[in-house]
């Protein structure tokens, strides 16, 4: 054996382990669960048997399944794109301040790395109605009718999405600045000395070169926001994604049907439903959005 | 030779000990974690292995919230406890499940349930005259009210109010608003996703003239002009009376004990949890009567054997289960955790007591629910509630989409 083949038999080894576990932990259950979805598996039957498409039928025509579908959907749509551009203008904002960037990208890295659950049950007090919740009481101080947030069935979704835009500004603004700064400088003043304004060094000059990175934060945004769930189970009441099911994402829907129904079976064909969209949205945007950039 | 008669001694010590080693049976018991009743099963488990030597029990105890998930997890796999306390509205679907096994007859027949128990108690264990699990404690709902926000209204603080009409008109007198009109202090807690869904479900409709199920609980009967007038009067205290609305200083138990709702409508189970709270005065009174009618709506948690356990494991488990439901168990019962007697006539020494005197009162008009899907068929009625109050739907409208939502629950799990 020579030292490279030694070398490589080396690494592959090493890369055998996670290769192992990730067959192990997640593509074993997840054929497993593949399968099983296709039977009537429930933790309250003792016999298991082959039932065909009969889940899928049961969880697709449930106005439920449906609704928290469309609630997904709209997390997505609506929060990942908020949560680009908004951390995009922070991160620009960020670049051009001479001092104490420091201090800033912590301030708007903290909710990033604080958990999640924590975070849910932070807002959802701040949400309360008067006299509790601060963000209503400074509305009456200033005489602003209190709003009803978690309580009612428009202003839930929006209030728990805006949760989780804040929490994942911190990600992404980081990560675009990170961009930025691999911009060379020399392009932003070749353009200058050719005459061109701020706005245009920024529209053709800047974001077109942060392409690959938007494109990055583009596809992890919309899956991270397409399986919400944290956030639904701790700032809706009983973790119930409701009121009448108004917050309730399609993850917290199978974790409902297979921990609260055990019905493992069902859960299985609306997760696997679910992956068939998220694979499907990311596949999309890498076609029509990964374009090479030329410097 | 004194050697060797030591070593005999020693030897026959050994195999004593090994004897005695071999004759202990261990058994697990599970509930879910509620301070006040595994600090009194800890010091239960000490009393009943002091009497029956070579028993051993273990007591383990998962949070509420995950308690079903664990079992159904444990027990298809036989690494489940022996002996099990599940709340009875879970029953149907543990017995359904096959997580049980029936009690010995010769010692749990209809016979004793009847002799023993309440009679909702003996209807609601009974599964085709087989029995399953037997109770130690029940609950029941009463009106509780803060004495010193009664004193602030100008209200005597001993009068509670004894009617549906004078609690909405109390409560009108006790709910304050800021200069924007805003709820600050709920004259009455309105929490459906608390007991609330149970005192529309089985008092308010009954006091409305209404039958919510049909006897064996079957059928859903609830969605009628009466049911309809009971929940409007419930959501009408919310949307007009603006009294109180669901989630208000968190939830009811929360805005209670913070003297943020002056009335609420609650469990006996309560009573320890509320005399904790420094400086707050309340009272209980029975549930307020409408029409003359008196209803209230009585749960229990209940003790079963877990299907598989045999042989001395299985005599060790009756024997536990007949120790934690005797009647001097019962008595510590409510003495530590609040809970009235499940046995009618141990009830009768407490009839001076003033916070246990409403609750037992609530038993002689009390229905337990059979439920066959505790969690869905709660939030079925909390769904009713909100659908009137947030989206304004008609509350004949809204109880028929409930009706139509339980009835599918009942006739899926019956199918």
């Amino acid at each position: 054996m020579t030292l490279a083949t030694r070398r490589s038999v080396t690494a592959y080894s090493f890369l055998a382990i996670p290769l192992v576990f990730f067959l192990c932990v997640r593509f074993g259950p997840m054929l497993y669960m593949m399968a099983m979805s296709f039977t009537n598996w429930g933790l309250m039957r003792k016999v298991t048997r082959f039932i065909g498409f009969e889940n899928y039928k049961t969880v697709l025509s449930d106005p439920v399944f449906q609704q928290s579908l469309g609630n997904t959907l709209r997390y997505a749509i609506l929060g990942a794109p908020i949560v680009i551009v908004v951390s995009l203008c922070i991160a620009l904002l960020l670049d051009t301040i001479p001092k104490g960037k420091g201090i800033f990208r912590l301030i708007y890295v903290l909710p990033y790395i604080t958990p999640v659950v924590a975070v849910s049950w932070v807002w959802r007090w701040m949400y309360q109605p008067p006299p509790l919740g601060v963000i209503n009481a400074i509305l009456v101080a200033v005489g602003i009718p209190a709003g009803e947030f978690l309580n009612s069935t428009t202003q839930a979704l929006p209030s728990i999405l805006g949760v989780n835009v804040w929490v994942e500004l911190g990600y992404c603004s980081t990560i675009f600045l990170a961009g930025l700064q691999t911009i060379p400088k020399e392009l932003n003043e070749a353009a200058r000395i050719d005459g061109a304004k701020g706005r245009q060094v920024l529209f053709k000059v800047t974001i077109p070169l942060l392409a690959p990175i938007t494109f990055f934060l583009v596809v992890m945004e919309g899956i991270q926001f397409l399986r919400i769930f944290t956030q639904v189970y701790n700032m809706s009441m009983q973790a119930m994604g409701g009121p009448l099911n108004s917050t309730k994402s399609a993850a917290l829907y199978i974790y409902q049907k297979a921990f609260t129904n055990f019905e493992m079976a069902q859960a299985g064909s609306a997760s696997i439903i679910l992956f068939a969209i998220i694979m499907a949205v990311t596949l999309f945007q890498m076609k029509f959005l990964d374009r090479k950039v030329n410097y | 030779m004194k050697r060797i008669r030591s070593a005999i001694l020693l030897l026959a010590l050994l195999s004593v000990v090994a004897i005695a080693g071999a004759q202990t049976v261990t058994i697990t018991y599970w509930q879910y974690f509620y301070e006040s009743k595994v600090q009194l099963v800890d010091e239960l488990i000490k009393n009943f292995e002091k009497a029956n030597p070579g028993i051993k029990v273990e007591q383990v105890t998962f949070p509420y919230e995950s308690f079903n998930q664990k079992v159904a997890a444990s027990i298809p796999a036989g690494e489940g406890p022996d002996v099990i306390t599940l709340f009875y509205g879970w029953l149907p679907m543990y017995v359904k499940a096959g997580y049980l096994q029936e009690l010995p007859k010769s010692d749990f027949n209809k016979a004793y349930f009847d002799k023993t128990y309440y009679p909702f108690v003996a209807e609601s264990v009974d599964f085709g005259g087989k029995y399953y699990s037997a109770p130690t404690a029940v609950r029941t709902l009463a009106l509780i009210w803060n004495k010193k926000l009664f004193r602030e209204a100008g209200l005597d603080p001993n009068v509670p109010p004894k009617t549906l009409d004078e609690l909405a008109a109390y409560a009108k007198k006790l709910s304050k608003y800021d200069s924007q009109g805003n709820l600050i202090q709920a004259g009455l807690a309105m929490q459906p996703t608390g007991q609330g869904h149970s005192w529309i479900r089985e008092v308010l409709f009954r006091q409305f003239g209404n039958v919510p199920y049909s006897s064996d609980y079957r059928k859903v009967t609830y969605a009628d002009a009466k049911g309809a007038a009971a929940l409007k009067w419930y959501t009408d205290l919310i949307t007009k009376d603006k009294v109180g609305y669901p989630n208000f200083a968190t939830d009811d138990v929360t805005a209670f004990k913070a003297g943020k709702a002056a009335m609420n409508i609650d469990g006996s189970f309560r009573i320890a949890t509320l005399n904790a709270v420094k400086d707050l005065e309340w009272g209980v009174a029975e549930l307020p009567s409408y029409n003359g009618i008196k209803s209230n709506y009585a749960s229990y948690w209940t003790h079963g054997i877990v299907d598989g356990v045999k042989g001395k494991q299985l005599d060790a488990s009756i024997k536990f289960l007949k120790y934690i439901t005797s009647p001097e168990v019962q008595e510590l019962w409510l003495q530590k955790v609040g809970e009235l007697p499940a046995t009618p006539a141990l009830s009768e020494k407490y009839k001076n007591d003033p916070v246990i005197l409403p609750f037992l009162k609530g038993l002689a008009s009390a229905k337990a629910s059979l439920f066959i899907d505790e969690a869905g068929q709660r939030n079925v009625m909390v769904d009713a509630v909100d659908e009137v109050i947030l989206k304004k739907v008609d509350p004949l409208q809204a109880l028929k989409n409930a009706a139509a939502k339980e009835q599918k629950l009942i006739d899926d799990f019956w199918k």
